[in-house]
């Protein structure tokens, strides 16, 4: 199997996401069938192909450098789960002792 | 009140007086809370969609009405309007609320279409049925066993219930088309960059792209001519001029068109021989009809999906990095420190599907893996959008099925993923080459089922297309077919 529980601990520690033992168990099972599905790939040939990485064929216009300003303070504040008046909160970074 | 066809018949209506806007917001949002089981829609806005009817019915009055006045038009779940809530349908942003709003809903409101609610839509666009919703699934409003499929299932449903006139999706491997086949409306995913994607939650940016459901090829016509087009807020977008697709529906009448196939489409393994028989009777048809329809080589049926899944997840792997419990969205109450609030959050907030493609995409894109499957991957694609190219420098369009069958049952899928990703088997094409695709609703199953076929054509041809897709509907829709006979 290419992927194993180690594997899938590593992967979920990237992705900042957690499971459960059976959750792994399950994922891990998962990630090998779509490997293998997507293991298809190697079967084309791309010598000397180049990755293709942007769609549009158009050359990207910069805009000109200006301060337009975006949103204010309290708008930015208002979707945050949890805020004081002028900050959004979080759990303590740095313990003191 | 009596149904709509189109939107240029409501007009008439609405020129006349015999209705007015506010007369068919009420009306809608009234069959909208009729049909709430079918689960199409996650929110009304019953507020801003009355208030925008008063405003439209104003300017009828004083002559100053815009082109899509009277259009009652849905959103996916996924489409920013300021002041607005959206959640793409995921437990993640419960309760968000957009500071502004997309390009394409300005364009909207500009033009004095009315924003009736939100629809419901597989969890951040991912899934192919409807049913990784954190609200549950969507009923297919012709069977409501089935599903409507996706990842735009509310969007199709809410056009073929007739909540609406007409709805945008989103289509990143076939969600408008897919969808649009199972509930027999008319879906377009235009050119990759026709449309902005700013105000679009992203899943992959490289082949997300906003499109219609209507009823008919003229209103999806004249709603992608207004929300196309170029916008600074999205550097992806081509600054091409729009071409007049209402105006110019008629470019193609009785024009012989140059027509290909792929003979590993329309005879796959996976494919219903009732869908197979009428694309082969449409073929036929074509043929009749003076059209050139030749089979044609298509060499890598066994790569697209693959190829459009290492992609897509590496991409989303990258895009859903944003929701960290922090700044929007769910927060747990279980974290004890900076850490756990990203990690509880994520892992409580995201539903399975969601979760893994995350970790399909970062292991995709991580370290001893990358070129193995990214890199290949992204040349796969080049090789693809090529060689679609090249059939498009003899043939004007590409002729297919939409999906290999008709919608299947509620539950039928759900635990075969793999088999869940074979839905898109016919509709990835377009999206890996950035061409624009439209389904039209045109085969019926012995299960009294529509089921679409798809039309695709090269890049930034969506005049064309859209003239061609309307002959074709006007000559071999089943109703169509029937009233001549």
């Amino acid at each position: 199997m290419a992927v194993d529980i180690k594997t899938v601990e590593r992967i979920a520690t990237l992705s900042k996401l957690e499971f459960s033992e059976t959750e792994k168990q399950e994922i891990t099972v998962d990630m090998n069938r779509m490997l293998d599905f997507v293991a298809q790939l190697s079967t084309a040939d791309t010598e000397g192909v180049k990755p293709l990485i942007y769609m549009l064929e158009e050359e990207a216009e910069l805009r000109k450098d200006e301060v337009i300003g975006s949103i204010t303070q309290q708008d930015a504040l208002k979707n945050a789960p949890e805020k004081d008046s002028d900050f959004i909160k979080v759990p303590k970074v740095i313990n003191k002792d | 009140m009596k149904g709509f066809t189109s939107l240029k018949n409501i007009q008439k209506d609405l020129q006349s007086y015999t209705v007015t806007c506010v007369e068919l917001v009420e009306h809608y949002l009234d069959r909208i809370k009729d049909q709430k089981d079918i689960n199409a829609f996650v929110e009304t806005f019953d507020v801003s969609a009355s208030a925008q009817a008063v405003l439209v019915d104003a300017k009828i009055k004083e002559g100053k009405a815009g082109v899509l006045a009277g259009l009652i038009i849905s959103i996916k779940d996924n489409i920013c309007y300021e002041g607005h809530k959206l959640s793409a349908s995921s437990k993640m942003l419960e309760g968000f609320e957009s500071l502004y709003s997309s390009t394409v809903v300005e364009r909207l409101l500009k033009e004095d279409a009315i924003i009736i609610g939100r629809t419901n839509c597989d969890e951040f666009a991912m899934g192919s049925s409807n049913e990784t919703s954190f609200y549950g699934p969507v009923k297919n409003p012709l069977d409501k066993n089935k599903v409507a499929g996706g990842s735009s299932g509310g969007a199709a449903a809410s056009v073929a219930a007739d909540l609406c006139m007409a709805a945008l999706g989103s289509d990143t491997g076939g969600s408008i088309r897919q969808p649009a086949s199972f509930t027999g409306t008319v879906g377009l995913k235009p050119t990759y960059g026709r449309v902005s994607r700013h105000g679009l939650i992203a899943f992959g940016s490289s082949f997300d792209q906003i499109g219609t459901f209507t009823k008919n090829v003229d209103d999806a016509a004249l709603i992608t001519e207004v929300i196309a087009g170029k916008d600074e807020f999205d550097s992806t977008v081509s600054r091409k001029e729009v071409e007049p697709y209402f105006e110019e529906i008629d470019s193609q009448k009785d024009k012989k068109q140059r027509i290909a196939y792929f003979d590993c489409y329309v005879n796959h393994k996976a494919i219903d021989p009732e869908v197979r028989k009428r694309t082969i009777e449409i073929i036929e048809k074509l043929r009749l009809e003076g059209h050139q329809v030749d089979e044609v080589k298509f060499d890598y049926l066994d790569q697209i999906v693959p190829t459009y899944y290492v992609l897509t997840t590496a991409e989303a792997s990258s895009n859903l990095a944003r929701y960290d419990g922090i700044h929007f969205g769910y927060r747990s109450t279980n974290a004890t420190d900076l850490e756990s609030t990203y990690v509880k959050s994520r892992s409580e907030g995201f539903g399975r599907e969601v979760k893994r493609r995350i970790m399909l995409g970062t292991y995709v894109l991580s370290a001893g893996y990358y070129d193995a499957y990214y890199t290949k991957a992204q040349k796969v694609r080049r090789l693809v959008r090529d060689c679609t190219n090249e059939v498009f420098e003899n043939y004007d369009f590409i002729i297919s099925p939409t999906s290999p069958h008709t919608a299947f049952d509620l539950n039928a899928q759900k635990d075969d993923q793999i088999k869940m990703y074979l839905e898109d088997i016919y509709t990835v094409q377009a999206n890996l080459a950035g061409i624009p695709a439209i389904s039209l609703p045109l085969g019926i199953g012995s299960d009294k089922m529509p089921f679409g076929i798809q039309l695709m054509t090269s890049a930034f041809n969506e005049k064309k297309l859209l003239s061609f897709s309307k002959q074709v509907v006007n000559k071999f829709a089943l109703t169509s077919e029937l009233e001549k006979a």
